[in-house]
C-alpha cells in the first residue's frame, strides 16, 4: 500500500459544490423560509438554491451515511452538506423533487425542520460512548430532550430561534456557554487521590499548576499531591493532568441548566449562559427531571416572550429576580458567582424589582 | 462474535421520535465485533452513571504529533473488542459541503479499519471516526490520504493549530461577506505545521464566520474568531421594503423598534438609516433580506480569546482587529503576518495550559498589543478602565 501522503490539507471544497452554487457562488441575493426545515435561496441571476435540512443524532453509523448519500444522489446530483449543529442539509435545485426527498426521510425516521423560530438540532459532546472524563452522557439526554422536543423541531412557532446545547463536563468540548438554554454536566465532589501510583503517572509541579483555585499542595512526604478541599471547585482539569486522582463520583456527578446567553450579534450582542437549577440527578436512561426542567423553561420562554425576542431577550426584559419568580425555580447561594466573573454580576444599584 | 448483550437501559433510548444513537450503534454492532462491545460497556456506563474509558494514551501516525487520540477500555476483559478503542479525527472540507462520492470513500475504509461508527461532526469540525485499534491507524491514514479523488488528510488535536472551520459562506448565504470557505481552505494549508505537530503552549482555534450572526459560533468557541463585517452604508431598495410592508409585515414591531442603536426610521413609504450610528448588528438584514442588504466595503473583525471554562473560566473574544479588508483569493498576507505575531507572543510567554485570552489577562492587554503592533482605539473596548492603578512605560515618565 501506498505511504500516507502528509501535510495535504482538507480536500477542496470546490469540488464538494453543486452546478448550481458553483454558478451562484457569492451571488445569492434573499432567502426566504417555504415551510419548516426547507429554504429557498435566490440568486441575483434568478436561479434557486432549495435546501432541506434534516435532523440526525450527531453520533451515526456508515450505514446511515450511506443511506443519506442515497438520498443525495436519488434527489441532489450527490451533493450535501452538514451544519454546525449537526444536522444534514440537502443541496437541491429541482424544486419539484423537495416533497419526496421528505417523504423519503420520513420513510427511514429522520425529521425534517430546524429552520426559523425552532429548536434545533443539540449540539453535544462525546459523554459515556467515548470520553473519560464526563459527570454525565451526552447522547443519551440529548436524544430523550429532543424526543420531548420534538414539535419545537418540525414547527417555527417559538417568539424566536432556540439553541439548545449540551457538554458532559466542564472541558465543555461543545463550548455550550452562550446557549439559550444549557445542559451542563458537573463534578461536585474533591477528588479523591491515588498516593500509591501518582508519582509514577504524573508531574507534580504539572498538576499543580492545573488547578484554577490553587487547592493542590505538593505533599513531599508520599511523593504525591494533597487538595485543600474548601478550594476545590471541581472543575476536573487535574484529572485532566493526572489520572491519579480521581474526579469521578458516580453518586455525586449530575446536571446542571443554564439559559439566556447567545451567539449572535443581532440586537443584543453575544453573552453568556447563566445558571438556572444548580443540580438534576443523573438519572439514565432517559433523564426525565433534566427533560421536564427544559421543556419547562422552553415553555415558560414560549408563553411570555414578545416575537423576536430570544431567551436572553426576555429575562433582560423582566429582569433575573422575575426570571426566578416565572419560572418558580429556587434561587440559591449556588447562584451567587464565586469565581472570575463575580464582580460583573453583583448588584450595585438600589434598583430591583420585587 | 461476542455473545450480543442484552442492554435493557439503552433499548429504552431506540424509543420516541428523534433519531436515536443506539440504532446507530445497534447498526454498526450487526457487523462489528468493536461496536458490539461498545454497547455493552455503554449499557455499564448507563447502570454504573460512570464513564468506562482509561485516562488518555498516545498513538499517532508517522510523521504527526496529533490528529489521533488514543482511547481504552478501563474493563477489556469484558468488553475485549474495545480494548483499544481510538478516534481518527480527518479534517473536514471548508463549510462541510460533500459530494457522495468522498462520504463513501471514508465509509468504506471505516468499515474495513474502524467500528463503522462516526461523528459528523465533532465540536470542532472534523469528521470523527470512533473507534479504531492501534495497529490500523498508519493504514487508515495512508488510505484516505490516498484517494484518487478527494484526498483526506487528519485533523489536529493537542497542543497545536486545531483544525479551522467556518460557516456556509458564500457558497448558500447572502450575508456572507468574506469567503469564508477560501479563507478557511487557505488558512488551514498555509499553517499545516501547526496543525500537525503539537509545539505550543496549548491549542489554538480559528473559526470563520460571513457574518455577525457568527453561525459557527466563533466567539465562544475559538481562540482566533473571524467574523465578516461591512464598513459603508446598508443598501436599501425602497420598494422591496414597501413590498414587505404591503404584505403584513410589521416592520415597526419587528425591525425599526429592535434597532439596537434607533438608527432606522419608517415614514410609512420610505426606510431611512443613519448609517453612522449603526453597529452593523445584522437584525433588520436578517429580518428584510429581500430588501436590505450590507454594504460594499467588506472584511472582517478579528476577535481573540474566546474559549470554554478551562483553566480561568469561559471566555468570549475581544475585539483586536476592528477592521481588516480579506479579499478573496489575495492569499491573505495581512492576515497570515498578524496571526503569526499573535502566537509568536503567546508561544513565547504561554504557561502549559495556558489559552492566549488567559495570557492576556495575566499580562496585560497593553502588552499584548504592543507585542502585535496593534494601536488601540475605543472599538476595543466597552468602555475605558475605572482603576485608578494603571501602567507607565518607562519611556512615557522623566528618568532619574
Amino acid at each position: 500500500m501506498a505511504q500516507a501522503r502528509t501535510d495535504i490539507g482538507p480536500p477542496l471544497y470546490k469540488e464538494m459544490l453543486p452546478p448550481v452554487i458553483l454558478e451562484n457562488y457569492g451571488k445569492w441575493q434573499y432567502h426566504e423560509i417555504l415551510k419548516p426545515g426547507v429554504l429557498v435561496h435566490v440568486s441575483e441571476t434568478g436561479a434557486k438554491l432549495y435546501t432541506v435540512r434534516a435532523g440526525s443524532p450527531r453520533l451515526i453509523s456508515i450505514y446511515f451515511i450511506r443511506e443519506v448519500c442515497d438520498l443525495a444522489d436519488k434527489y441532489c446530483d450527490g451533493y450535501l452538506r452538514f451544519t454546525s449543529r449537526h444536522n444534514i442539509e440537502f443541496l437541491l435545485s429541482d424544486e419539484a423533487k423537495v416533497d419526496a426527498l421528505i417523504a423519503d426521510l420520513s420513510a427511514i425516521g429522520v425529521p425534517v425542520g430546524g429552520t426559523g423560530n425552532s429548536i434545533t438540532n443539540i449540539v453535544h459532546t462525546q459523554g459515556w460512548v467515548h470520553c473519560h472524563t464526563p459527570a454525565t452522557d451526552a447522547s443519551g439526554i440529548v436524544k430523550a430532550v429532543m424526543d420531548e422536543l420534538f414539535e419545537y423541531f418540525t414547527t417555527m412557532k417559538l417568539p424566536a430561534k432556540m439553541r439548545i446545547a449540551l457538554a458532559c463536563c466542564l472541558n465543555m468540548c461543545g463550548a455550550v456557554h452562550c446557549s439559550d438554554i444549557a445542559i451542563l454536566g458537573i463534578h461536585r465532589t474533591v477528588p479523591k487521590i491515588d498516593h500509591e501510583n501518582l508519582h509514577k503517572l504524573c508531574e507534580i509541579p504539572t498538576l499543580t499548576a492545573s488547578c484554577p483555585t490553587a487547592a493542590i499542595r505538593p505533599n513531599p512526604k508520599l511523593k504525591s499531591v494533597d487538595i485543600k478541599a474548601e478550594r476545590c471547585m471541581y472543575c476536573g482539569n487535574c484529572y485532566t493532568m493526572c489520572p491519579s486522582v480521581h474526579i469521578i463520583d458516580a453518586k455525586n456527578d449530575a446536571v446542571s441548566i443554564w439559559v439566556g446567553g447567545k451567539i449572535s450579534n443581532s440586537r443584543i450582542g453575544p453573552r453568556f449562559s447563566r445558571l438556572a437549577i444548580p443540580f438534576l440527578p443523573n438519572n439514565p436512561p432517559r433523564w426525565p427531571e433534566v427533560v421536564d426542567a427544559v421543556k419547562h423553561l422552553v415553555e415558560i420562554y414560549a408563553e411570555n416572550a414578545q416575537p423576536g425576542e430570544r431567551m436572553a431577550e426576555w429575562i433582560d426584559r423582566i429582569s433575573w429576580e422575575k426570571f426566578f419568580e416565572v419560572s418558580g425555580l429556587e434561587f440559591t447561594d449556588k447562584h451567587i458567582d464565586d469565581f472570575t466573573l463575580a464582580q460583573t454580576t453583583f448588584r450595585s444599584t438600589t434598583q430591583f424589582k420585587w | 462474535m461476542t455473545d450480543t448483550k442484552k442492554t435493557p437501559l439503552l433499548d429504552e433510548l431506540e424509543k420516541g421520535p428523534w433519531p436515536s444513537f443506539v440504532t446507530e450503534i445497534k447498526k454498526a454492532a450487526a457487523n462489528n465485533l468493536s461496536s458490539q462491545d461498545l454497547l455493552g460497556q455503554l449499557e455499564l456506563s448507563y447502570v454504573e452513571k460512570k464513564a468506562h474509558w482509561k485516562h488518555g494514551g498516545l498513538v499517532g501516525v508517522m510523521g504527526y504529533g496529533g490528529g489521533v487520540i488514543g482511547r481504552y477500555s478501563d474493563v477489556p476483559e469484558q468488553f475485549p473488542n474495545v480494548e483499544h478503542f481510538h478516534t481518527v479525527r480527518l479534517n473536514q472540507p471548508s463549510g462541510w459541503y460533500y459530494n457522495t462520492k468522498a462520504l463513501r470513500q471514508v465509509c468504506d475504509v471505516w468499515e474495513k479499519y474502524g467500528s463503522g461508527l462516526t461523528n459528523l461532526h465533532g465540536s470542532t469540525g472534523d469528521m470523527v471516526l470512533l473507534g479504531t485499534t492501534t495497529e490500523n491507524i498508519q493504514t487508515i491514514f495512508n488510505e484516505v490520504s490516498n484517494f484518487e479523488a478527494h484526498p483526506m488528510d487528519l485533523g489536529g488535536s493537542g497542543s497545536n493549530l486545531r483544525t479551522p472551520s467556518c460557516c456556509a459562506g458564500p457558497a448558500r448565504c447572502e450575508f456572507a461577506m468574506i469567503d469564508t470557505l477560501d479563507l478557511c481552505h487557505d488558512l488551514t494549508n498555509e499553517f499545516q505545521d501547526y496543525l500537525h505537530r503539537p509545539m505550543w503552549p496549548y491549542k489554538s482555534k480559528i473559526k470563520i464566520s460571513g457574518c455577525p450572526n457568527d453561525c459557527v459560533a466563533s466567539i465562544a468557541r475559538s481562540d482566533i474568531s473571524i467574523q465578516g463585517t461591512w464598513r459603508d452604508d446598508i443598501k436599501i431598495n425602497q420598494e422591496a421594503v414597501r413590498e414587505y410592508v404591503a404584505g403584513g409585515f410589521d416592520i415597526d414591531g419587528l425591525v425599526v423598534s429592535k434597532c439596537p442603536t434607533k438608527c432606522m426610521a419608517w415614514d410609512g413609504n420610505e426606510l431611512t438609516i443613519d448609517n453612522a450610528n449603526c453597529t452593523r448588528c445584522m437584525h433588520c438584514i436578517n429580518k428584510m433580506c429581500k430588501a436590505l442588504r450590507p454594504g460594499d466595503d467588506r472584511g472582517a473583525t478579528i476577535l481573540i480569546g474566546g474559549k470554554a471554562p478551562i483553566l480561568q473560566g469561559a471566555m468570549m473574544g475581544w475585539v483586536i482587529v476592528p477592521f481588516m479588508k480579506l479579499e478573496s483569493g489575495s492569499g491573505y498576507e495581512e492576515l497570515k503576518e498578524f496571526l503569526e505575531k499573535v502566537w509568536e507572543w503567546w508561544d513565547e510567554n504561554g504557561k502549559t495550559r495556558e489559552r492566549i485570552g488567559e495570557l492576556i489577562l495575566r499580562l496585560g492587554m497593553r502588552n499584548f498589543l504592543r507585542a502585535i503592533e496593534v494601536e488601540p482605539i475605543p472599538q476595543m473596548v466597552m468602555a475605558p478602565r475605572a482603576n485608578p492603578f494603571f501602567f507607565w512605560w518607562p519611556e512615557e515618565t522623566v528618568q532619574d
